[in-house]
């Protein structure tokens, strides 16, 4: 078990620098969860933490030591790949042991981290099996139980469950949940998946093209989010944004409308961001944001409906009630719940 | 075995095995020929008709050319010939796999200074044929006191740019995450190529093996130059030495049971081998 502490982190790739300077503090225990959408250098950022890469600038340190220079191996963390990386030549047994025996440990305590692992995961009736002979979910175990058996400072996983199919992801998932509670191991987490994210995370990194765009509890990232790309890349369905000028207490929506909302600073342009779920059905759309329904997607607790502000192209989520009866073309005045606004700078997407 | 969706039905069926077999006759004939050959004295042989089947002087010249009755090349019994062949030919094919296997593996596993380059030299290597570096590779071996020996034999033919080749193929196809979980696994270089590597590598190994094996086993020109003696002959050279321009002084029937002798080993390897030589032909395992 150990705190991480990334400082300043910087990694180029022939003169072009793909992760801008990345400073945080894990705390020991911590889950954390990279994520962001593909190519954004989350994997990137875990691999330098496993010692894949290399660093360019900064420092890694684990459990108090920098770790830089230091092979994977001498680093005590387990990593848990994409596609597991299990060596296919090998039984369960003999991929989940084969750092142990490298490391030279005494077969007897090999043997006991061996079947504490394989109970804590379910995986006593195939250690003799070849991964060949394993389902995915079994595999993604197998990968799970190699890290396990190390006990490692750290649990790097870089998408474990992104080849899973989606009922097996929710109970993996809630498997790697109940492991960490129960190990109580420093975990790194790299996913896309933003449920993936929103469950498992004791805190947040959104990643944006090599920077963090924010760090925070999934919550904070929700209700606050720091930056218009956060805003939009967290909640689904996505957050509503426009651009729109402030003045004089009221917004200018796109087709020239007024809205009026209190207590909004400064004036000129900014991004406007309204999340579906906070916008609520006016009773006409005197006074509100019109908007016309193209369609309605109904999932039984909720429905949404997805449109144009009238008159314009710009697309507006609602989030409608699930017995709504809603339907395409559709005129539906909605306005924004007390409080639930996000304004963004229109020149730098940061939080005003 | 699943249907073949080429399966057919009745008469082109029937057509088609006609064809098929019509081409097994082909091929499979004069090694029969061989075979019945080898059974008879010359006398018969040099006389036409050529039987069709077994003749009684089988055991005979067998145990003639076994125990060294062969006067054309010196005496020597065909054992230690294909002794001298099986080393020569198990040596030049372990030698490349050793050979190719090192350097693919520095070639897809470092990064090392002129890595290209060092693989386009052995990829060039491929356009020289054998016999435009022949009379250099002759001038070191009798510099280095090589001739009439194994090494001498053996040396000059275990590079393989062939075989490198192959190996680089099928490296390339393992995942980097494998590496990387070695890696972090703690397994240094050597580990990671003995404990996960060579494991992979085995039928492709074994596949590079008949090749090679066959490959060693049939070569003329180099085992020609670099012996001498008639002990360090190989089999193939003794069949030609054999051979005379005049029908009546070459011992036919012996010519015919080296022929059987000096075909059987390289079929035997590929009968033995040829579950894991299909496999590593065709699929890689992952």
């Amino acid at each position: 078990m150990a705190r991480i502490l990334l400082n300043d982190l910087r990694k180029t790739y022939d003169g072009q620098e793909v992760i801008h300077g990345i400073t945080m503090d894990i705390a020991d225990g911590e889950f954390v969860v990279i994520v962001g959408p593909s190519g954004c250098g989350k994997s990137t950022l875990l691999r330098m933490v496993a010692g894949l890469e290399g660093i360019s600038s900064g420092t890694i340190e684990i459990g108090g030591k920098v770790v830089n220079a230091l092979e994977p191996r001498d680093r005590n963390i387990a990593m848990v790949f994409q596609n597991y990386a299990l060596y296919p030549h090998m039984s369960v047994r003999e991929n989940m042991i084969y750092g142990l025996k490298i490391a030279k440990m005494p077969r007897a305590e090999i043997e006991e981290r061996l079947m504490r692992a394989a109970k804590m995961l379910e995986l006593e009736p195939y250690l003799d099996r070849k991964p060949r002979a394993l389902s995915g979910g079994q595999r993604q175990r197998v990968a799970m139980g190699r890290a396990l058996v190390r006990d490692p400072a750290a649990f790097l996983l870089d998408e474990p469950l992104s080849n899973l199919d989606a009922k097996l992801r929710l109970q993996m998932r809630l498997q790697i949940k109940e492991m960490h509670l129960r190990t109580g191991q420093t975990t790194l987490y790299v996913t896309h998946d933003q449920v993936e994210a929103m469950t498992l995370a004791d805190r947040l990194i959104v990643m944006n093209a090599g920077i963090a765009d924010q760090i925070g509890t999934p919550l904070e990232v929700y209700e606050r989010p720091a930056t218009e790309f956060v805003a939009g890349f967290i909640g689904s369905p996505a957050m509503n944004i426009l651009t729109v000028t402030v003045s004089e207490g009221a917004a200018i929506l796109p087709g020239n409308r007024r809205l009026p909302l209190p207590g909004l600073p400064g004036a000129g342009e900014f991004r406007l961001g309204m999340r579906p779920e906070d916008l609520r059905v006016a009773e006409s759309t005197e006074g509100a944001i019109p908007v016309e329904l193209r369609s309605v997607e109904r999932l039984g607790a909720d429905a949404f409906g997805y449109g144009l502000i009238e008159g314009t192209d710009v697309p507006m989520t609602v989030r409608l009630p699930g017995n709504s009866a809603a339907k395409r073309g559709d005129r539906l005045g909605v306005l924004p719940e007390d409080g639930r606004l996000h304004l963004f700078s229109v020149a730098t997407g940061k939080r005003v | 075995m699943a249907e073949s969706p080429f399966a057919s039905r009745g008469a082109s069926r029937i057509w088609a095995h006609f064809w098929m077999v019509l081409g097994v006759i082909l091929v499979v004939f004069p090694v029969y020929y061989v075979f019945i050959a080898s059974t008879h004295s010359t006398q018969t042989i040099l006389r036409p008709p050529l039987p069709l089947l077994p003749g009684p002087e089988g055991l005979a010249n067998y145990g003639d050319a076994l125990s060294g009755g062969i006067g054309q090349i010196g005496g020597v019994s065909l054992w230690r010939l294909l002794g001298n062949t099986t080393l020569i030919a198990v040596g030049i094919a372990v030698g490349k796999i050793v050979i190719s296997m090192a350097s693919a593996y520095a070639i897809v596993f470092f990064r090392f200074p002129l890595r290209m380059v060092c693989f386009w030299l052995i990829f060039i290597t491929l356009m020289l044929p054998v016999e435009v570096r022949i009379q250099p590779t002759y001038k070191v071996m009798v510099d280095l006191g090589l001739i009439d020996t194994y090494p001498g034999l053996i040396l000059p033919l275990i590079a393989s740019a062939t075989a490198t080749l192959l190996f680089r193929q099928f490296f390339m196809t393992i995942p980097d995450e494998l590496l990387e979980a070695a890696r972090v696994d703690g397994a240094g270089p050597w580990r990671f190529f003995r404990d996960i590597l060579w494991p992979l590598s085995l039928t492709n190994v074994a596949a590079i093996f008949v090749i090679q094996f066959i490959y060693g086993w049939t070569q003329y020109l180099w085992p020609l130059l670099v012996t001498n003696s008639n002990e360090m002959n190989t089999i193939v050279i003794a069949l030609k030495k054999m051979i005379s321009f005049a029908d009546a002084e070459t011992p036919w029937n012996l010519v015919m049971v080296t022929s059987v002798l000096a075909i059987l080993p390289p079929i035997l390897v590929v009968v033995l081998m040829q579950r894991w030589f299909v496999k590593g032909l065709v699929e890689t395992e992952k």
